[in-house]
Parts: structure tokens; C-alpha cells; sequence
């Protein structure tokens, strides 16, 4: 299955407290995603030099996540930024 | 289906209990019940607890705990369902009663979460995510909750002031209860500005993480005279799931499960919500809340938060629909999988008419519910007054 890569912010907060693994990024945005299909996902915002509201348009985009034990591997995932109109 | 009665409860200060271990806890906690069944041990010790392997690098808490107690030869084991752990674990000991298989069921709730603080306890707490969709991505349950009060206020045109009153009133209730974790009294206009965990979710809103431990001893209706012990009748009893992540939900303001259990429970009990006296309502923050009452069929969809107009007086111990009489998670504390055990002993305490200043007058039906992360995992039970 291939999810769109666009979609509006459905809703949105800015995570103050952060679990292990992302105290250094805190403060950061955290969304679900409504995609143009209609379904939901769970990702950060990034690239947003403010709040991000309800209803803004968002496009999908690779970034690092975290990094994983002592030899500091890093995990990549997808984030979503402000759409480049 | 035969009935199930509680004959002893017993339940611990909930707070900090950095010098005891949760063996400890447990263990007290187990022994009040069957103290007051007049019982020295039973069939099965059934624990509810969520997380004992990332907060206390310990399992086998069924072994440990029974033992402690001095039970050995019986079976014991642990139920896990996330903060929904104790009505899980209260549902497995309904289920075991009414079998016929066992007479006697000790079910005990403990939670130590507060030996780890900060980001550790935020990640020990995240197993209860999903690890691949929500936890790699940052998520946490207060954020997960964020997210959708900022969608309910958005879609119903609300501010933070708005939800003032079920903080309010957890407080108000709270301190009258000796055993809460927090007894200061909320006043009207703190709440709006207290610092943000995930916003609009503040330190006011959200559920503090707690140590503690509660249990029940349960054994048949028709066997409960016998034990000579104060009786409360368990009414209905019904566990409903919904999926694991928001993201998979058609409609995420609606909590499902909540819906489902309690509508099991009540067709059970041959009630209906009208005729419920009391509710503990597992508020680990005020928009789980709102959402609940209106799963409930108390409020429409977007009308919840209705009843924390005038600082929840509505909902307040003399109010016309008494919730969270003790001060649930947020003034009495969230000790996770200890929670929905907690909840029962409260509310057999009010049927009994042993409840103190916390006393609802003349209650007969209550019903309390237990959620697992954002109402993934939903036990209900309705517990009645004994004729």
C-alpha cells in the first residue's frame, strides 16, 4: 500500500516533556497527519518556524528520528514540513 | 452467568513510596482485603500491573507478591493491559468466580513508578504505545492526549478555561481522601496557567504518576453471606478493546470501547445509565474526560465538557452525577496498574456507606472504568449496593 505524500495537519501539539531517546529535540511538534486519502498518521513537524495550526497543508519528508544505544545508530524516519508551494 | 461480590477491599496511600518495594506494597495491600473477608489466603492472587518489567526490571509478580503473602501452592499470575491493567486483572478474577472453577479470588493492583523520573519514566511508561508508529516518532500518552483535546477544542470551539471544572472537582474530592497523593484544593483561574507537558495539556490538566497498591477479595454472590464480611455486589463486568493507535480510528473523539464495555456492563446490571449513583472515570487528563461522559451517553458528541461548567459542581459529591468521589487520577494519584483496583475498593467503600467525607448519600449503583492508553483497552464494571 502507498500512502500519499501530502495531507493537512489534523492536530497538533508541542511536546515539552520527552521520553528518553528525544530530550534534546524537546521542544517539538508532534501531529497526526490527515492524508489526502483520508487516513491518519502519527509523525513530528519540522522545517515550521512557528505553530503549526489545524488545517495546514503538509508534505512528507525524510529525516533522522533518534539515535539507538551506545554506538549511536541512527534511525531515520518520515517527518512532515510546511507544503513548498 | 453466577454473581460475584467483593467481601474485603483495602487500599494503600497513594504518593511516593520510595521506601518500599513493590513486593511490599503489594503485599500490604492484599492483606487488608482479606483481613477485612476474614479470610489468610485464597484460591488465586490475580495482580494488575502494567509496568513492572521497564520500571522495576522485575516479572512474575503473581509468584512474588502470593508468596510474600505466604500463599503458596495456589495460582497466581498478572494481567497487563497498559494503566488499564487493574480492571483487566478485577475482570479476570469476575470471569474466574463466575466459571465456578475457583471460590476465592485475592485481586491486587500495585504500580511503583516513581523510583525512575523524567525521560526514563516517559519511555518505561511508552511500551504501552505502538513502538513502530507512535514511540519511534516521539509520542508520548500526554501527547497522544494533547492531540486530541487541541482537535476537540478546535471542532467545538473551546479554551483551556473550559475544562477547568473537572480538575477542579477532582481536587475538591480529593481532599477530603486521607490516602490522595495531591489534597490541595484547585482554585478557579490556576489552571489556565499552569506550565504546558504538551500543549494544551498542563501539569493541572494531566494525572500525576504515583506508587500504590489496592485490592478486592471476591467470591461468589450466593456464597458471600457466609464469609460474614461486608458485601458488595459486582453488577456487570465487561472489557472492550479498540485499536492500539489513534491513527487507526475512524472517528478518534470517539472512545469506542468506553461506549462498548459500559454498555455490556449495564445490560448485565438490567440498569441503565440514568440509574448509575456514582462514576470513577479514569481522568489521566480532563479530555479523556469529556470524551468518556459522552461515550457514556451522559453528553452528545462535542458536549462533554459541559459538565465542568461552574467548577464541575454538577458533578461534585452532591452534584447530580458524582464523579471521581475520591479524586480520581488526577488529585488521588495515577499509580497505573493499580488504578482500576483502586476504583473499586472507592466505590465498594461508597456502597458500603463507609466512604466518610467522601460519601455519596444514598448511593446504590456505581460504575467505574479503567483505559488503557487512550482508551485502547476499556474495562467496566458496575458494582451495586448488597440488598
Amino acid at each position: 500500500m502507498t500512502l500519499p505524500m501530502r495531507g493537512i495537519v489534523y492536530s497538533r501539539t508541542q511536546v515539552r516533556e520527552a521520553p528518553a531517546g528525544f530530550e534534546s529535540q524537546a521542544p517539538y511538534q508532534l501531529a497526526l497527519v490527515q492524508l489526502e486519502d483520508g487516513s491518519l498518521i502519527t509523525a513530528q513537524l519540522t522545517d515550521y518556524d512557528e505553530d503549526a495550526q489545524i488545517g495546514d497543508p503538509v508534505e512528507m519528508v525524510t529525516r533522522k528520528l533518534t539515535t539507538e544505544g551506545e554506538r549511536g545508530m541512527i534511525v531515520y524516519g518520515y517527518k512532515f514540513r510546511p507544503l513548498i508551494k | 452467568m453466577t454473581g460475584v461480590s467483593i467481601i474485603g477491599a483495602g487500599m494503600l496511600a497513594v504518593g511516593e513510596h520510595w521506601s518500599r518495594s513493590i513486593g511490599e506494597l503489594a503485599e500490604e495491600a492484599g492483606r487488608l482485603a482479606l483481613e477485612e473477608a476474614r479470610l489468610t489466603g485464597a484460591d488465586a492472587v490475580i495482580v494488575g500491573n502494567a509496568y513492572c518489567a521497564t520500571l522495576n526490571q522485575q516479572t512474575q509478580l503473581g509468584s512474588l507478591i502470593a508468596g510474600r503473602l505466604g500463599l503458596v501452592g495456589v495460582e497466581a499470575w498478572r494481567c497487563e493491559a497498559g494503566d488499564a491493567s487493574g480492571g483487566v486483572a478485577l475482570r479476570a478474577g469476575c470471569l474466574a468466580i463466575a466459571s465456578g472453577l475457583l471460590r476465592t479470588v485475592l485481586v491486587i493492583g500495585v504500580e511503583k513508578s516513581t523510583d525512575i523520573v523524567g525521560a526514563a519514566r516517559l519511555a518505561a511508561r511508552n511500551t504501552s504505545l505502538d513502538a513502530d508508529f507512535e514511540t519511534v516518532n516521539g509520542a508520548t500518552q500526554t501527547a497522544l492526549a494533547a492531540l486530541l483535546m487541541r482537535r476537540y477544542m478546535h471542532e467545538n470551539n473551546l479554551e483551556l478555561a473550559d475544562f477547568a471544572g473537572f480538575s477542579i472537582n477532582a481536587h475538591r474530592n480529593g481532599s477530603r481522601n486521607p490516602l490522595a497523593m495531591y489534597r490541595n484544593l484547585l482554585r478557579p483561574g490556576v489552571f489556565s496557567k499552569a506550565p504546558m507537558l504538551a500543549d494544551p495539556i498542563s501539569l493541572f490538566d494531566s494525572a500525576p504518576d504515583a506508587d500504590g497498591a489496592a485490592a478486592v477479595v471476591l467470591t461468589a454472590a450466593d456464597a458471600a453471606k457466609t464469609f460474614n464480611a461486608p458485601a458488595v455486589h459486582i453488577s456487570g463486568s465487561a472489557i472492550a478493546n479498540d485499536s492500539l493507535m489513534l491513527q487507526d480510528r475512524a472517528d478518534p473523539l470517539r472512545l469506542m470501547a468506553a461506549s462498548q464495555s459500559a454498555e455490556r456492563a449495564l445490560i448485565q446490571a438490567g440498569l441503565d445509565q440514568r440509574q448509575i449513583d456514582l462514576l470513577e472515570l479514569h481522568d489521566s487528563c480532563t479530555i479523556m474526560t469529556a470524551l468518556t461522559l459522552e461515550a457514556l451517553g451522559y453528553s452528545e458528541r462535542g458536549q462533554g465538557w459541559v459538565w465542568a461548567q461552574q467548577d464541575g459542581a454538577r458533578i461534585g459529591l452532591t452534584g447530580e452525577l458524582p464523579t471521581n468521589t475520591f479524586g480520581g487520577l488526577k488529585s488521588r494519584g495515577n499509580p497505573s496498574g493499580a488504578t482500576g483496583v483502586y476504583q473499586a475498593v472507592e466505590a465498594a467503600l461508597q456502597l458500603r456507606e463507609g466512604a466518610g467525607d467522601n460519601q455519596v448519600a444514598g448511593a446504590r449503583h456505581a460504575m467505574i472504568q479503567n483505559i488503557g492508553g487512550l482508551g485502547s483497552t476499556v474495562a467496566t464494571h458496575i458494582l451495586s449496593a448488597a440488598d
